[in-house]
């Protein structure tokens, strides 16, 4: 396995050091390492302009992948290419897929997939009921027991709605440390649901989505949560309302985690006045208010982590009018960018917070081996470089998924994405995925 | 017109706005006359594009269209997004191929009509005739116009003028146009509807809610009736039609309380006996007949305009009537 070298990089954007990799593992980290042993192809200086930061590789707890299924719009592999520009070194495969990720077998082949690519590590999720339909469990402990090791459940895309089921879950999976993460949308309260229910609806004449259908089940959830002392995660939080909950339950000790998106972190439900289906999410994009409290929410805690919901959708399931159109868009390659500039620049955290919440916390809640650590002598070497003070323009011709459905093309945003390491081997270099 | 669209209210100024029902007024004079047709959009190609059934308002249109000469295609795809049979785009895409001028637009998703304008899949004028539970620009149009022929012929436009409109505001493309419009035009509006058929977020609508028909009533000079739709019933939104009927439709008792000038207007098809009982549509202060003609005359209004180009004149007006005659 090759050696690599690092020079003069700035790790959560300290000190600058060299960093030395050998065997998949950080090997030395100091002030000044020699060339001398490292093949000169193997050497990384830093930027020209000024010294990138170098981060524990992303985690995503929340990818769409589509395979098996739909792969005209995304593949393992087209999903782990757009992984690896994004920055991430592992990821989590929803389990939404057709057939849906409900035995052993299928999140087993997902997980093979994975392997084969070998750009980042994927790691699928099970599906709580059978065929997502929210009628039978599934075969929740031989997903767990199989070479895939699912440790994380969820019907995302619907809710667990059932409370009887939700609560079986919950204490089912707690023999083996596993987690359920709900999608919490109440079906009854958002039939034919099409956008944020408020002021920007009203005037669209566009069916409401309200909060309340939300944090219901997230209120619920808690309470079962906490009554059988399992562990809960809520996907994609993007309500203020939702926040209070989370906040108060774990002040409690509940078992409960939270993630948000990046869009929620920076897109607000006045998009859909354009009536383009390229702002149709769900949940669905909400308030500024909403905005401003998630972000505060992520600087202060009570949200765990940033998930990306990355959702890739063909061509013809966006062109066309909005309540046809599928609800979803792609995040993979520009999470941290988003992340970065709605927390970081805006001066609520520190990058070494942004860390916890796009690395070490998602790999503790999804229990990953060797992901989320910290760069240390011996740790995995899951590593990524990025340029914080250069910028990028999206285009959505130019992204790695097979999908074109990013809410961001034709924007600038900050921070440039330059290199990643997974367990060691270097995936992306300049910018240019190696293989 | 600035745009070559109507997709909302929203696209016309007040002063447009009251052009269009100067306009009209002419159109109608016209279509009285002895001979109903203009040559004003010869050798245009105007397609009804329908993706709901809609008799009233396609015949509207096509009554029109074919009043200023234009040729006319009736295009019905109905069912297309729900049972994904043609789509938007390869429908909008064969319109554009087939030389369309102008494409009247109906379709149940709201947002529709923005859509077709907002994509290059067509370069034709779009006329939103109805987009799902967003708007119905001509319908606010031609209720404008009736409105002000009935209640404010001499004045320039409807300021002080109070209207009611009443029922299932939540669904209805027709109260959002026309709370739109009547308030650029100076109207005083109350929305009354019980609060399950109310929007949230309407706070900053510049109208006055109301949960009470009754109280509504006294003080208006219009009252607008909205047609509750079939599929609402086993939706919750109230527990059966009688009751409805009881605490939200017109009736001779209400129409008792009404001014002696007020009008009662609906924008059909009625439910005779639910929303507005047959007496009082037939009532001498209903004017639910007049708003289906005066619907021709705007919308001969509004094809004149996009597709005319020009802003009507006296002088065009007097030419009209030339033209008129001259082909009798």
């Amino acid at each position: 396995m090759s050696k690599y070298l690092i020079k003069q990089v700035k790790v959560l954007g300290e000190d600058l050091v060299d960093i030395a990799i050998e065997n998949g593992k950080f090997s030395e980290i100091s002030k000044n390492i020699a060339d001398s042993g490292f093949d000169s192809k193997n050497i990384i200086t830093a930027g020209s302009k000024s010294a990138k930061v170098a981060l524990p590789g992303f985690v995503d707890l929340h990818t769409h992948l589509r395979e098996p299924g739909r792969e005209d719009a995304e593949t393992v592999e087209s999903a782990s290419r757009a992984a690896i520009k994004g920055g991430f070194t592992a990821i989590t495969a929803m389990a939404n897929t057709n057939p849906v990720a409900d035995t052993a077998g299928v999140v087993e082949q997902v997980h093979h997939l994975g392997k084969q690519c070998g750009l980042v590590d994927v790691f699928p999720i099970g599906a709580v009921t059978q065929g997502l339909q929210g009628e039978k469990l599934a075969e929740l402990f031989a997903m767990h027991q199989s070479a895939a090791k699912v440790q994380m459940f969820s019907d995302d895309g619907k809710c667990v709605h059932d409370p009887l089921l939700m609560r079986r879950a919950l204490e089912y999976v707690r023999s083996f440390d596993g987690v359920i993460a709900q999608h919490a949308q109440d079906p009854r309260l958002t039939e034919s649901a099409q956008m944020n229910e408020g002021k920007v609806s009203a005037k669209l004449g566009l069916t409401g989505w309200p909060a309340v259908a939300e944090e219901a089940i997230i209120a619920r959830d808690i309470l079962l949560a906490e009554h059988v002392n399992s562990r809960l995660h809520i996907c994609h939080l993007s309500t203020a309302g939702g926040i209070e909950l989370i906040r108060n339950a774990k002040a409690r000790g509940v078992k409960v985690s939270a993630e948000v998106t990046p869009h929620h972190l920076l897109l607000t439900d006045d998009l859909a006045e354009s009536y383009d289906p390229i702002y149709k999410v769900n949940p669905p994009l909400r308030t500024n208010d909403d905005v401003i409290a998630l972000r505060k929410a992520v600087a202060d805690g009570v949200i765990d982590i940033i998930a990306t919901d990355h959702a890739p959708h063909p061509q013809e399931d966006k062109d066309c009018e909005w309540a046809a159109a599928a609800f979803g868009m792609l995040g993979l390659e520009t999470a941290f960018s988003i992340a970065y500039l709605t927390l970081v620049k805006s001066g609520l955290m520190k990058l070494s917070q942004l860390v916890d919440v796009m690395s070490k916390n998602p790999a503790k809640i999804g229990r990953y081996p060797n992901q989320g650590l910290d760069i240390k002598v011996g740790n995995s070497a899951n590593l990524v470089l990025v340029d914080v003070e250069s910028e990028w323009k999206v285009d959505r011709n130019m992204l790695q998924s097979r999908s074109k459905n990013t809410p961001y093309d034709g924007r600038t945003l900050p921070a440039v994405i330059t290199e990643v390491f997974t367990h060691g081997k270097l995936k992306l270099k300049n910018g240019e995925i190696t293989k | 017109m600035s745009t070559q669209n109507l997709l909302s209210v929203n696209d016309l100024t007040k002063e447009q706005s009251l052009d269009l029902i100067t306009t009209a007024k002419y159109m109608a004079a016209i279509s009285e006359g002895p001979n109903r047709k203009l040559p004003t959009l010869r050798g245009k190609t105007v397609v009804n594009l329908f993706f709901e059934d809609s008799t009233r308002t396609r015949i509207s249109f096509e009554t029109a269209a074919k009043r200023l000469s234009a040729d006319v295609i009736n295009f019905s795809a109905k069912g297309s997004s729900a049972s994904k049979g043609e789509g938007l785009k390869d429908t909008a895409q064969t319109l554009q191929a087939m030389g369309a001028d102008a494409v009247i637009i109906r379709h149940s998703a709201s947002g529709a009509a923005a859509r077709l304008a907002a994509s290059n899949w067509i370069s034709a004028s779009i006329i939103n005739a109805g987009d799902g539970t967003h708007e119905h620009p001509t319908q606010a149009l031609l209720d404008a116009y009736t409105i002000k022929n009935e209640l404010a012929a001499d004045k320039k436009d409807l300021a002080g003028i109070k209207v009611a409109i009443v029922g299932d505001i939540l669904h209805s493309r027709v109260a959002r146009s026309n709370v739109l419009l009547l308030h650029k035009l100076g109207a005083k509006i109350k929305l009354v509807a019980p609060p399950t058929l109310m929007p949230v977020g309407i706070s900053d609508w510049p109208v006055e809610p109301s949960f009470s028909l009754d109280d509504a009533i006294a003080d208006c000079d219009v009252v607008m009736m909205l047609r509750i739709q079939l599929e609402r019933m086993n939706s919750a939104y109230f527990p059966n039609e009688r009751e409805y009927s009881r605490n939200y439709g017109l009736t001779k008792n209400r129409i008792n309380a009404l001014k002696n000038n007020a009008i009662i207007m609906h924008p059909g098809p009625m439910n005779r006996g639910l929303e507005i009982s047959a007496e009082c549509a037939d009532d001498v202060k209903s004017v639910i007949v007049d708003q289906v003609k005066n619907g021709v005359a705007m919308r001969m209004a509004v094809l004149y305009h996009l597709l005319g180009g020009a802003r009507i004149s006296e002088s065009d007006i007097e030419n009209m009537s030339e033209v008129s005659a001259g082909g009798r």
